[in-house]
């Protein structure tokens, strides 16, 4: 009873399967994201001789981009999901600006005043969550509002002024992990936190294999594995060796890399994680599959106001003080880092990790050109340009059944990506006509 | 008089895989009304498209005479200027924009760019009076009820000056008042000398308008009704349309039946966008354990509507009804209460209601049930693997591994994915709607054979189709469903296709 008609081409395909797809198996998008934040850091190293990889040019990187990653995090998860949201830089004012206030007038400890701002993201993101999921307004109007409504708000609190914040709150981003141990002329923790960071890689990568084999399931090549360690591991070594000859991990890197792990967790592995592409990827079928999207949609932006509650303290401790004009257009460099980082436009496809390399490579372009002496308005327009590439690339490689350049280049990488199965399966289908209307969904 | 406007000769019309028309006639008197008859999928819509230029010239074989002429439509445009008109049965009228913008979509009275709307509207209101629709062309499409709709439809194709219009399935969507109403006008439209190919599932409606009758089975013409000569004999009609040989086989299976699981009674169910129209009226029906029911009915009488609604009301608006599930009524509000209650429904949309197209078969397979697998929220890897793989072997999905993406299988393929992915669930009834559409012949063998399966493991299946063949092969009991009603409760061995069909096409006033 061979399935002959629409015979499936990719049975055979996997032992076919070679060179730089097998390698990296599955993402090309997320990987070529990956080189290109590599070659471009070689690029401005080679250009400022040297310059960009100091220690304190890359621990500024990590300090000035933090605030976008965070805001990156939340909205890579709402992007999944198909929603999008515009509010979150007036969201970080309105809570740097709250959290301010309070410690400043209403004398809350540093500790009292963070627990608030988490509370009033979380109270923010009820409101926004309540108009999109409960009442069922696009989360592009509802956070629209949302971006006008809580600046008014920000700039009502702080009327025109700024608030500065005690030092202690201030270390949330100027602050470093302490000094520990004999001097080596390293930071020491930072070392430790090094070779901790490589130990858990090689750890995960070997945790993967073994429980492929357990279950005899298809093995990546060796390669893929040895490949993907000793990138990673270079990295963090790379970057650890780099904070540890300055002052060490920052104290907001930590709660960068606190966050990333736990969402790139949540995403992956848990039952809501899974929810969210469901819902992202096919809405429908997700409702009659069980999935509560009202819940799911709800939670997620309850999740991202948390997050930009989260950013906006940071930024106000990075700057010391909670000013009016706080945050604008952070919302703008979050969406570019998800786009960049490999998400689609319509939702069900993106990793937290990606959007974090995609911010990354804003942060670099930004630092990199900086330190060359390139005008910010050039700086602006190489941005736009990276962006529209990056997303570009993703459209033209779903219509890889059209002809074009780009499409032609991927088909020689990937040679089992064009489906002449599901094409003509679609076609089989159509002379059956359907029962309740097939709705025309564009993915 | 018996001159003819539209014969088609020798039409051939494949699809990778698939031969939808092989050699068809149809020929089509000046001024008559021509009914066209068949099963679902037999080929009448691929037919209509062909003619109206929706398959363009070349993408077929055989040739189209229009109106003395051979003719080569190669957009829709065309057969229309040649003055085809077809009308769908999923109308293409934009809800937000007036009768008049509707009608003149695309044919715009305008000079050099401007349009002049009083023009248009007086225009408009003409052909309105002529379809007999007392409605201002000012009104919103979207706040006139469908049959008046249709009659928008209609008007629009005759100020085009249509000579052949055609309808696909015109009162499919009607209720009673209405569908008398249109047949009324094609009545009429026919004494103004427009020619009307109809295409139709209601025997009764084709009876008392048309003057001939073509009957299309398996993508191949049958035979030809001259009303005047033969009479509409709904019995040849019948027999014509399902009379197929049994060329397909199915698994053998004796069925060990046990005691009740599922009772239906009186369910009703309204339209989600229209309260008063009711897609289910007061059904009722059982499932015992170890049995497969099969629900048979025509496009349009409302079986999915039935499942759906059935399955955490996932359709429309329940207006009454009682679910029993082991003898205890059960009120699910929502797909994940009918999943805790024991229920799974496959739907017959496999791609955009099925099945997350971006989702590996891992992921398909467990999305129903994670809650089987996970521990304070957090999915278990290996129980997962452990999962899939175990569907993946026991149900035979040809894919290299688990990790293999979803839409890169065939349809069989997916199939078996769904299927695997609610009986995960573990579910005491499944709910099967077309569970073979869109599959090749050795695929469906397979699916029979696991739908037997489940029956033997002590599930209640219920299986929706429109391949009265594949019921009579696989059921023990079916039920027919006919404009939302049902008609009748057949033993498998009382049943023939002609007695179903008889069944599906009876109207039942409730």
């Amino acid at each position: 009873m061979a399935d002959t008609k629409t015979a499936v081409p990719d049975v055979a395909a996997p032992p076919a399967e070679k060179g730089l797809k097998a390698i990296l198996g599955g993402n090309i998008r997320q990987y070529g994201m990956m080189f290109a934040l590599f070659l471009l850091m070689a690029f401005f190293t080679i250009q400022t001789s040297g310059l960009f990889l100091t220690p304190r040019n890359i621990t500024l990187l990590l300090v000035q981009n933090s605030y976008v990653l965070i805001l990156a995090i939340g909205m890579v998860m709402v992007i999944i999901a198909g929603h999008i949201d515009l509010s979150v830089g007036s969201v970080c004012a309105f809570v740097g600006a709250v959290v301010a206030l309070s410690m400043k007038s209403w004398g809350f400890p540093w500790w009292a005043a963070i627990l608030l701002g988490i509370v009033m993201g979380v109270l923010v993101g009820m409101w926004q969550g309540f108009w999109v999921a409960i009442v069922g307004i696009p989360a592009f109007i509802v956070t629209l509002a949302g971006m006008l409504l809580f600046r008014g708000l920000d700039l009502m609190i702080l009327n025109a002024e700024s608030i500065t914040v005690p030092e202690q709150f201030q270390a949330i981003a100027n602050g470093y992990l302490p000094a520990v141990g004999p001097n080596t002329n390293y930071h020491n923790l930072t070392l430790l936190f090094t070779v901790l960071a490589v130990a858990a890689v090689v750890w995960m990568e070997i945790g993967r294999r073994n429980a492929l084999r357990k279950h005899s399931m298809t093995m990546p090549p060796v390669a893929q594995s040895v490949i993907k360690v000793v990138l990673l591991g270079t990295i963090i070594i790379v970057a650890g060796l780099l904070l540890a000859s300055y002052r060490g991990v920052p104290v907001v890197a930590l709660i960068l890399f606190a966050l990333v792990g736990i969402y790139s967790f949540v995403t992956r592995r848990t039952v809501f994680g899974r929810h969210i592409y469901a819902v992202g990827g096919n809405r429908n079928a997700a409702r009659l599959t069980g999935v509560n999207t009202t819940m799911v949609d709800f939670l997620l932006m309850v999740n991202m106001s948390m997050l930009a509650g989260v950013a906006g303290m940071v930024y106000t401790a990075y700057l010391n003080a909670a000013n009016p004009k706080d945050g604008t257009g952070f919302e703008l460099d979050a969406i570019a880092a998800v786009f960049i980082g490999g998400a689609a436009v319509a939702g069900g496809i993106g990793t937290v990790v990606g959007s974090i390399v995609g911010g990354l490579v804003m942060g670099v372009l930004n630092l990199g050109l900086a330190n060359m002496s390139v005008d910010q308005n050039v700086i602006q327009v190489i941005k736009g340009l990276v962006l529209l590439g990056a997303v570009a690339f993703d459209v033209v490689s779903k219509k890889q059944g059209k002809p074009s350049v780009i499409g032609l280049i991927q088909r020689t990488f990937s040679r089992s990506a064009p489906l002449p199965g599901a094409e003509a399966e679609a076609a089989v289908e159509q002379p059956g006509g359907a029962g309740l209307g097939k709705a025309d969904e564009l993915r | 008089m018996s001159d003819t406007i539209l014969s088609m000769r020798g039409i051939t019309k494949e699809f990778p895989g698939v031969k939808a028309l092989s050699n068809v006639n149809l020929e089509v008197k000046r001024g008559e009304i021509h009914s066209i008859c068949g099963e679902n999928g037999a080929g009448k819509s691929t037919l209509m498209k062909v003619l109206s230029g929706v398959y363009p010239y070349g993408t077929y074989d055989g040739d189209i005479f229009f109106d003395g002429a051979e003719v080569k439509f190669k957009t829709i445009r065309e057969s229309e200027q040649a003055g085809i008109a077809i009308i769908h049965q999923e109308l293409a009228l934009i809800p937000e924009l007036t009768i008049t913008e509707n009608m003149y979509l695309g044919n715009e009275r305008a000079t050099r760019g401007v349009i002049d709307w009083n023009l248009a509207n007086a225009e408009a209101r003409a052909l309105l009076a002529h379809v007999g629709l007392n409605e201002d062309p000012d009104v919103q499409i979207k706040n006139i009820g469908i049959g008046k709709q249709q009659l928008v439809e209609i008007a629009k194709a005759l100020g085009k000056d249509v000579k052949l219009l055609i309808l696909d399935e015109p009162t499919a969507a009607l209720n009673d008042a209405d569908s008398k109403h249109l047949l009324g006008l094609l009545t009429e439209l026919r004494a103004k000398g427009i020619t009307c190919i109809m295409i139709s599932h209601k025997l009764n409606e084709i009876e008392a308008i048309s003057d001939s009758i073509t009957i299309i089975r398996d993508g191949q013409t049958i035979e030809t009704l001259d009303v005047a000569i033969d009479g509409a004999n709904e019995d040849r009609i019948i027999r014509g349309m399902v009379g197929r040989d049994l060329e397909h086989r199915f698994p053998p299976h004796t069925p060990a039946v046990g005691e009740m699981l599922m009772e239906v009674r009186d369910w009703t169910v309204a339209h989600p966008d229209d309260s008063q129209r009711l897609v289910v009226k007061g059904a009722g029906l059982e499932v015992r354990r170890g049995e497969i029911v099969g629900l048979a009915g025509l496009m349009g009488a409302g079986r999915t509507e039935f499942a759906r609604s059935l399955f955490g009301q996932s359709y429309g608006t329940k207006v009454s009804g009682q679910l029993f599930l082991h003898g205890k009524e059960v009120h699910t509000r929502n797909v994940g209460q009918a999943i805790a209650a024991g229920l799974a429904y496959v739907t017959e949309d496999r791609k955009s209601l099925g099945l997350n197209l971006l989702d590996t078969i891992r992921e398909s397979i467990t999305a129903a049930g994670l809650h089987k697998i996970e521990k304070l929220g957090v999915v278990n890897d290996s129980e997962e693997i452990i999962a899939a793989e175990r569907y993946r072997k026991s149900m035979r999905i040809k894919a290299p591994t688990i990790e293999e993406g979803v839409n890169k299988l065939s349809g069989g393929n997916q199939q078996k994915v769904v299927l695997g992915k609610w009986l995960f669930t573990e579910p005491e009834v499944l709910l099967l709607d077309e569970p073979t559409r869109g599959i090749d012949v050795g695929a469906k063998y397979e699916i029979y054979e696991l739908i037997n399966q489940m029956a033997d493991a002590g599930k209640g299946v219920l299986v929706i189709s429109s391949e009265l063949p594949e019921l009579l092969g696989i059921c023990d009991r079916i039920y027919t469903l006919s404009a939302g009603v049902i008609t009748a409760n057949v033993p498998r061995e009382e049943a023939d296709q002609e007695l179903l069909m008889r069944y599906m096409t009876q109207r039942k006033a409730n």
